[in-house]
């Protein structure tokens, strides 16, 4: 399964960069987001996967079951996530900020007005 | 010793407030520190030959750097010159600048290198030596470049600063060579960098020995202005004069010397110490005193002068023997006195004149008694006349060349040359503005103030007092001295009359010859010289200045073309230059350890699996390619919601419920924000698409590479298990994921949620205090 | 987006959705939930009220800005932090109240902590998304 999920990290980092190299702000932001979800699953994967053993403590326990999750690359995927969020806010605002002042979204007559 | 440092740097600190309150007396005040350290350390004397007294400090005990400084004969006599010379220098320019608004900016420059180079020739740590020597080089920058208003100035400054700077940065190279030669030869730790340490070394056997020897040199070429470095000193004068009567007098421009004194014990007595350093000198000596007399500015006359003396001390530090050391001792000392003193004085004449061109000046003996009176007195010991110190610095001189071998032949004609031309010097200098008729420029000159008659009158007399009391010098220093560069014991015995035997005979004709000389030369000054200037400044035109020039201004040129041949300024232009980087970078590694991975697929994926896995990779190349800006945020959203579900296959609900949430709130943000956007369109062409293509695959594949190489590597245990077995035990919390984020790992928490806070707080600011005219600015 | 479906589901289940957060973030320690995942659920809560209402009937459902919001989250998550020093333990230490609180359990920094990252949240995204619905 590790195999399959390293595949879809690659689809997702290519789809990623692929947009990332267009003129058009907008296909920017999504590969931006894409690029997101690409590194979220890479550290997630790394943690190794389990299935059907989240990290917690059953009620009468002390110590979650054996051969559960490992809680460190969750803990820190999700924090991922929400700054994740943060940042394709803040691309979207600042694109829509450029586009409205310049009027355009495409990058080579952003160069243009550079000069 | 430290204090006396660190007191130095508090009142260059201090400077500027003292000006603005204290005004014309802020440079007696200021001066007082140099002056009580002064003091302090006359109060140490005498030092006798072979006694150090040292005293240390830690300072990167890891790296074998220590605040180690030592008091010996050498440093103890640099530290009386700076802080003396340096005291007066500050007295000056409290007078120089009365009134001007950058009284305050100088004084505490002044101050700053002050302290710089005291910790320059106190160190016996070569790291830490090196700091000060950058130090020095870095406030003498400043000092040069004071009046940064005019174009000139700045160009001087930087000409001296990249100049010793760079010498700096080969004289680095050769104290770490150094530093691991002493490691070789048994020292340890922080003796390996110290110089005193060194001295017991065979170093000359050592195979990087030519390689410390020649860095070094050129270090101590640089910064003492040695041919083919020269060039910087002479336009250096473009600042002020108190600075020039600093740095070029007792402090900056010794520090090469210094160094090569310093060094000497360790590195000297080879040939090669020889053969590097004679020549240099040599030519330094005869050109400069040549060229200084085709000079009009009296500043520049002295600069010149100052750099043949630099070439007379390397020389004679070059030969190394104990003679030659005493007569470098000598002549290091009073040209100190007299050279701070004639840069003061042509300040003053500057100042009470109106020029400093020696060709429009005369007849100002009545107008300015006191400032004639201390530059004839200075001017004597310039030219090596008795009974000045001067007097005796030259007649070692000429005694070193005449008891030494038949080959110095060349080297004798060479030094009687040089000081030919110095004694003419002297005179063209501190003679010929002050005789002649006072009806010119001296009509109405006026005496400057007394803070600008203190230095020179004082130093003045310095230099007479110690020609006419050799024996106070070197009983209390002077053997010291001697002792510490020759790394033997030295005696020196100093005298004006030296008695009546064949040397001495042959000494004294040599400097009668040199003084009558001098004086007819002089005499015929511009007829005989200005076509030997002319020819030399033609000389220039392929000398190191040009080389120097146009090597700055290909660095120019050839930077910007880099810039503009790297940022292009097309956004994916950077992004495929990172990209590539990564992939040719991190791909072969990832390829190597491909075959020691662990199988790709040990069991055969479950069907359900393999159908998400399936769907979210199809959604991201649907954002990837639709057209359609609604379907590009819908396939995005699918991705997001199909992840999040194998979050949760994989045990992490937690996650799966916040890339629900998330994705949720992006699509309502994409929609939110698209909406108020053009339409995509297709802009690249076919070709261009299929390359961007082939680059993203790649990049793909060594990301999937990297995912598949992530696998194999365990992360360490240790931290999860303790979470998993403290989660509730400890921090009361049966779901280890969030209490790993809110208790165990809770500072990056407060770290992202203050990230989020400011993306918040970020976007309100792009969004509401944005001007509202639109167009480009 | 004003349909009638979408208007009343919004105004019925927002009341509901914001309970349901504070359950999830006082359960989370326990289980699958806390401050993230609750402060998501309101603000996309608030954010359908918003798409369905427009933003000004969003705030003032609200009562309080957004950046108010975010302002006492970082202001929690500091107190939290601080308190571990006040108390002469190391920064961030969680200190627990000796007694229960019916309704909510032990009280303790942590869950001050996770309340500040709770409202945080919702802060900083409502205050982009209103911010962007209003533009």
């Amino acid at each position: 399964m590790a195999g399959l999920l390293a595949i879809l990290v690659g689809v997702l980092f290519g789809a990623g960069v692929y947009l990332l190299l267009r003129r058009s702000l907008i296909r920017l932001i999504f590969g931006l987001a894409l690029i997101s979800h690409a590194v979220n699953l890479l550290v997630f994967t790394t943690g190794g996967l389990v299935r059907g053993n989240p990290p917690l403590v059953p009620p009468e326990a002390q110590v979650p079951p054996a051969g559960h999750a490992d809680p460190i690359p969750q803990a820190l995927v999700l924090t991922a996530i929400v700054i994740g969020f943060g940042l394709l806010a803040f691309t979207c605002v600042l694109v829509k900020q450029v586009v409205k002042t310049l009027g355009t979204d495409d990058t080579d007559s952003m160069r243009a007005n550079e000069e | 010793m430290l204090w006396t440092i660190l007191l130095l740097f508090g009142l260059a600190a201090a400077a500027p407030l003292v000006a603005k309150f204290a005004k014309g007396a802020s440079g007696w005040l200021l001066a007082a520190g140099p002056a009580a350290i002064l003091f302090a350390y006359l109060a140490q004397l005498p030092i006798l030959p072979g006694e150090s007294r040292s005293e240390v400090w830690e300072w990167v005990p890891g790296l074998g750097v220590e605040l180690r400084f030592v008091l010996d004969g050498l440093s103890a006599t640099f530290t009386l010159l700076i802080t003396g010379i340096g005291a007066l220098v500050l007295v000056y320019a409290g007078g120089y600048m009365a009134g001007k608004a950058k009284l305050g900016q100088l004084l505490s420059y002044l101050l700053l290198f002050l302290g710089s180079m005291l910790g320059l020739v106190l160190s016996d740590n070569t790291i830490a030596l090196f700091v000060f020597w950058e130090l020095t080089s870095i406030s003498s920058y400043l000092l040069i470049g004071l009046d940064h208003e005019r174009e000139s100035v700045r160009s001087a400054a930087l000409k001296a600063l990249l100049v010793t700077g760079g010498g700096g940065l080969l004289l680095l190279g050769g104290f770490v060579l150094l530093g691991i030669a002493a490691g070789d030869l048994g020292l340890k730790g922080a003796d390996a960098f110290s110089i005193s340490a060194l001295a017991d070394l065979d170093l000359s056997a050592h195979g990087l020995y030519p390689a410390i020897m020649v860095l070094v040199a050129i270090g101590a070429f640089t910064k003492s202005a040695q041919a083919p470095f020269h060039f910087w000193l002479p336009q250096a004068m473009a600042a002020p004069t108190p600075v020039s009567a600093l740095l070029h007098s007792a402090t900056m421009v010794k520090a090469g010397i210094f160094l090569l004194a310093r060094l000497h014990p360790a590195l000297g007595g080879t040939d090669l110490w020889t053969a590097l350093l004679v020549p240099v000198g040599a030519v330094t000596m005869l050109g400069a005193a040549i060229t200084a007399l085709g000079q009009r500015d009296k500043k520049r006359i002295l600069a010149y002068s100052t750099v043949s003396v630099l070439g007379i001390l390397v020389t004679l530090l070059g030969a190394g023997t104990v003679v030659a050391i005493e007569a470098a001792v000598v002549l290091l000392v009073a040209h100190a006195f007299y050279k701070a003193a004639l840069f003061m004085v042509a300040g003053n004449v500057d100042h009470g004149a109106g020029t400093r061109d020696v060709t429009l000046l005369s007849g100002l003996r009545k107008a300015m008694p006191f400032t004639f009176a201390a530059g004839a007195v200075a001017a004597l010991s310039m030219a090596g006349a008795p009974p000045m110190f001067g007097f005796v610095g030259k007649e070692l001189f000429y005694g070193k060349l005449v008891t030494a071998e038949a080959r110095s032949t060349l080297l004798i004609l060479v030094a009687v040359a040089t000081n030919v031309a110095l004694v003419a010097a002297a005179l063209l200098v501190a003679l010929r503005p002050f005789v002649g008729s006072s009806a010119g420029v001296a009509k109405n000159a006026h005496e400057v103030s007394a803070p600008m008659l203190v230095g020179p009158l004082i130093l003045a007399a310095a230099g007479l007092f110690v020609g006419l009391f050799p024996d106070v010098f070197d009983a209390t220093l002077g053997s010291a001295m001697a002792t510490a560069i020759a790394g033997q014991r030295v005696d020196m015995h100093l005298a004006l009359w030296h008695g009546l035997n064949p040397t001495a005979l042959g000494v004294m004709g040599l400097s009668a010859a040199t003084l009558v000389l001098g004086a007819m030369v002089y005499h015929r000054t511009r007829r005989l010289l200005a076509p030997l200037a002319e020819a030399l400044s033609r000389l220039r035109a392929i000398g190191p200045e040009t080389w120097y020039e146009k090597g700055l201004a290909g660095l120019v040129t050839g930077s910007d073309r880099v810039t503009r041949g790297i940022q292009t300024g097309y956004l994916r232009h950077y992004v495929l230059a990172v990209v590539v980087a990564a992939v040719v970078l991190a791909a072969p590694p990832l390829l190597r350890s491909l075959p020691g991975a662990a199988p790709l697929f040990p069991e055969a994926p479950r069907p359900h699996e393999a159908l998400l896995v399936a769907v979210a990779a199809a959604s991201a190349v649907a954002a990837m390619v639709l057209r359609s800006r609604t379907a590009a945020i819908a396939a995005l959203g699918a991705t997001g919601a199909v992840i999040a579900m194998l979050f949760l296959l994989f045990s992490a609900p937690d996650l799966s419920i916040t890339q629900i949430m998330v994705e949720t709130l992006s699509v309502i943000l994409l929609v939110l924000v698209l909406s108020r956007l053009p339409r995509l369109v297709t802009r690249s062409s076919r070709s261009r698409r299929i390359a961007d293509l082939a680059v993203a695959t790649l990049a793909g594949g060594t990301m999937a590479l990297l995912a598949i190489a992530a696998t194999t590597v365990s992360l360490d245990p240790e931290a999860a298990r303790f979470f998993a077995a403290a989660s509730y035990t400890e921090a009361q919390g049966r779901n280890v994921v969030n209490v790993v984020l809110v208790d165990f790992r809770a500072l990056d928490t407060m770290g992202e949620i203050f990230v989020v806070a400011a993306a918040g707080f970020g976007i309100h600011a792009l969004l509401r205090l944005a001007p509202e005219t639109g167009g480009a600015a | 987006m004003s349909s009638v479906i979408l208007r009343t589901a919004t105004r019925l289940l927002l009341p509901l959705l914001l309970v349901f957060s504070a359950f999830i973030l006082l359960r989370g320690h326990n289980e699958p939930g806390g401050g993230f995942i609750g402060g998501l659920l309101s603000a996309g809560a608030l954010s359908a009220y918003a798409l369905a209402w427009g933003p000004a009937e969003a705030r003032r459902v609200l009562r309080v800005d957004p950046r108010t919001l975010l302002g006492a989250g970082l202001l929690c998550v500091c107190a939290a932090a601080f308190a571990g020093i006040a108390a002469g333990r190391e920064v961030l230490t969680g200190l627990w109240a000796p007694f229960e609180v019916p309704g909510l359990g032990k009280v303790s920094t942590v869950l001050l902590f996770d309340l500040g990252v709770h409202l945080g949240v919702v802060g900083a995204t409502l205050s982009i998304l209103f911010n962007l619905g209003e533009d």
